[in-house]
């Protein structure tokens, strides 16, 4: 208050919270790390590459992107986080300039089209993706065994029975590069979710709806079981929807994606109920083995409707949900 | 004892409560007070005295005629020095009295009445002529708040004893150090407006002020030690928090049967009613980056620089003087005179002061999570921003507290209340024209 001091008058409040957009994209890539591990460990040097190159193809066509359109780059992480995310569910096997060509894809057409961060209703990893995969079916489908390298099919493609569940979980199967190991995608996915990043209620909503109805719509159903036996069968089975194919890197790390999702717990309630939902629709009527990125991808463009509908309960009247927030 | 209510939303903040246990001190008499004309919600009082009079504490120097409105007293003895527009913590301009100290602190004793045996308008009466207001920031007269309309009956009383803001402790200290005198503002509060129960609500951060209280009431009335979240020190979150009950938009808490009262409040309520004196002090809390904060007894018109060095000076360079406390307070550019309605003199520098980057927003959910009213302030920013006013009262602008929850969680460091108030101010304005 003495003479010469100047005083900063800016709005209140004057205290924030240390949380930061930065701070919230590296938190989701250190989660990734398990995942990124296992899948080099699994399927070797390649993939290391791999992801490399889509990272650095990412960032380099967001900056490209940016300047083109005039507005300045900022290194916020969230290119980085695309180009890893997409490079972890693409099969081991790809050459080098697929990731780069689906990375440029899906952050200037599915990201840097709509306006840059924060403004693109699909998710550009998922959108690069099925831009590879729909361009380029051949190469998106040739898998490996881990270590040998041995070409196979995904325990999906075989189906239920080929491969023992415990493999699945930890990922000893062949698949994409970061998919195959739910276990390490849950350690990030819990470190996520115990630090409040993620809302726990999309994975478990998500993959809870798969494995509900797969124990009516698989190849053993509940309602067919006679004997324990039987039931065994049907609950291994729902178990191996769950974790087999991308279902469990979709659900904790794409289906989570802020930007593209709904902004209240119900909202996300419905993205994730109806996102299991179309990917039991995929996989047993589709004939598609796969089905998480389409699945993600069409309730992604349900999300400005459902934020639409779903609004919390305004304090002191009755418009709104409970819930919705 | 728990209500077993909440309030949605909110956030815990790391609460600095630096002074909680400091004992309140009285500040030493000032040599000059400044007193705006309007220190409350409501009509500007006009002067009843001259530059040159000689005034005594404790005198009134200004009032209204205006129903909604407080009259202003002396704060210390001695010469009108000016009177002239000057600049309040509010941030408004105002018409305010200067008064030179003579330093013999002479008093114009008022006269107490005994609040059992007068009636209603006499107890209303002495608290209007004694100028007392909400003391818990807001500063409306409370002679306007203890008088519902025709037709609204209040059958509870609550005794906001939250203090949710971090830093602040002001009230804290008095509900420890004036306990029984709360009380006994209680009492008169409950009987003016006839209600049934009172209901004193502090935070469970303050567990021996709910201790001195529970002595004090002697089990006359519930004292709840509520779950600490800010910010439930607003009126409509304690009613819901404590009752259960939802204040309209746009209606009062007399809407629902309740009439709420800041802890100081009613403590001046007893000291106008019963002793017959004006609000001439208040207790001020005096933190953040000052080398000796504390909780100090202070004549209002008091200026803040004076408080600061009594209170040993900043540490380090001052970047930010903030009127109030850090979620709601006003940064002030130039020095200012403590008015009824200031609870805190918070000090800021360098370091607790940093610049952010705004980024763009990337719908975490996040200020939709916390907003305790209910809104979606991302939505409503980016209409603000689009100009879209009319889309901006769909998603209920106009119920924003301005409480700051949603800017103080946002990762992408937008200033959404500033946002907020933009789209409201526009929107007020709009409604001025279309009349
Ligand atoms: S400032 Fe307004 S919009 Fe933001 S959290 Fe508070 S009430 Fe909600
Ligand atoms: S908290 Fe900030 S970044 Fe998150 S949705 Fe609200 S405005 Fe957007």
């Amino acid at each position: 208050m003495k003479e010469g001091t100047k005083l900063v008058v800016s709005p209140s409040p004057h205290v924030k919270d240390a949380i930061s957009v930065r701070g919230i994209m590296s938190a989701v890539i250190v989660a990734l790390i398990p995942a990124t591990v296992s899948g080099i460990y699994l399927f070797g040097l390649h993939a290391l590459a791999v992801i490399i190159a889509s990272i650095l193809s990412a960032v380099g066509t967001e900056f490209v992107a940016l300047k083109l359109m005039g507005r300045k780059f900022v290194m916020d992480g969230s290119a980085v986080l695309t180009g890893l995310l997409l490079a972890l569910c693409l099969p081991p096997t790809v050459p080098l300039w697929m990731p780069i060509v689906g990375a440029a894809f899906g952050i200037a057409i599915g990201k840097c089209a709509f306006g840059g961060l924060g403004h693109n209703i699909f998710n550009p990893a998922l959108v690069g993706r099925v831009f590879l995969a729909l361009s380029w079916p051949a190469l998106m489908t040739r898998w490996v065994t881990p270590f040998d390298a041995v070409s196979t099919a995904t325990p999906l493609a075989k189906g239920f029975g080929s491969v023992p569940i415990f493999d699945l979980f930890v990922g000893n199967v062949a698949g994409c590069i970061g998919e195959t190991s739910a276990l390490a995608i849950l350690i990030g996915g819990a470190f996520l979710i115990a630090m409040r990043y993620i809302d726990w209620r999309v994975p478990l909503f998500y993959i809870g709806t798969v494995g509900f109805l797969m124990l009516f719509l698989g190849q053993n159903s509940i309602l067919d079981a006679s004997d324990l036996d039987s039931l065994v069968e049907v609950g291994k089975e729902s178990l191996f929807h769950m974790f087999a194919g991308g279902l469990f890197l979709g659900a904790f790390f794409m289906a989570t994606d802020y930007v593209t999702t709904p902004m209240t717990k119900l909202g996300r309630i419905i993205f994730a109920v109806g996102a299991g939902i179309l990917v039991v629709a995929i996989r047993t009527v589709g004939g598609y083995p796969e089905g998480v990125a389409f699945s993600i991808l069409i309730m992604n463009g349900f999300t400005p409707l459902i934020d639409r509908v779903i609004k919390p309960r305004v304090y002191g009247t009755k418009r709104g949900f409970v819930g919705g927030g | 004892m728990l209500s077993g209510f909440k309030f949605r939303g909110g956030i815990h903040p790391d609460y600095f409560k630096l002074t909680a246990g400091s004992r309140v001190r009285r500040a030493d008499l000032p040599k000059e007070v400044i007193l705006p004309l309007r220190q409350h919600v409501g009509a500007v009082c006009e002067s009843l005295i001259e530059e040159g009079e000689r005034v005594k504490v404790g005198q009134k120097i200004a009032d209204s005629e205006s129903p909604v409105s407080s009259p202003i007293h002396a704060t210390i003895s001695g010469t009108v020095a000016e009177i002239s527009v000057r600049s309040t913590p509010t941030g408004e301009r105002v018409r305010s009295i200067r008064i030179e100290s003579d330093g013999r602190d002479r008093w114009l004793k008022g006269k107490g009445i005994d609040p059992e045996k007068s009636s209603r308008e006499e107890i209303l009466a002495k608290i209007r002529e004694n100028g007392i207001v909400g003391l818990g920031g807001a500063a409306f007269p409370t002679h306007v708040k203890l008088n519902p309309p025709e037709g609204k009956r209040v059958d509870t009383v609550i005794i906001n004893g939250a203090e949710c803001e971090p830093y602040i402790t002001a009230d804290h200290r008095l509900m420890v150090e004036e306990s029984r005198r709360i009380v006994r503002g209680a009492k008169i509060i409950a009987k003016v407006l006839g209600a049934e129960r009172v209901i004193f609500a502090v935070e469970d951060n303050k567990p021996d002020a709910v201790e001195r209280l529970r002595k004090a009431t002697s089990g006359d009335f519930e004292v709840l030690a509520l779950k600490t979240k800010y910010p439930q020190g607003d009126e409509r979150h304690l009613i819901k928090a404590v009752l259960n009950r939802e204040v309209p938009p746009g209606g009062l808490p007399f809407d629902v049967g309740v009439v709420v009262q800041n802890v100081g409040t009613a403590k001046a309520i007893c000291d106008a009613v019963c002793d017959g004196i004006p609000l001439v002090e208040r207790v001020v809390t005096v933190t953040g980056d000052v080398r000796k904060p504390g909780n100090l007894l202070v004549r209002i018109g008091t200026l803040f620089s004076n408080l600061i060095e009594q209170c040993g000076g900043p540490v380090g360079a001052v970047r930010k003087v903030i009127s109030g406390g850090p979620m709601m307070g006003i940064a002030q550019s130039e020095d200012v005179p403590v008015i009824k309605g200031t609870n805190c003199i918070l000090v800021f520098s360098e370091r607790r002061v940093v610049e952010e980057e705004e980024m763009p927003c990337i719908r975490c959910g996040r200020c939709v999570d916390v907003c305790p009213m209910g809104l979606m302030p991302f939505m409503i920013r980016a209409l603000v921003e689009k100009g879209k006013f009319d889309a901006c009262s769909e998603y209920d602008i106009m119920s924003c507290d301005e409480c700051g929850c949603c800017a103080y969680v946002c990762p992408a460091k937008i200033p959404l209340v500033q946002i907020i108030k933009r789209g409201k101010m526009a929107l007020a304005s709009a409604k001025e024209v279309g009349r």
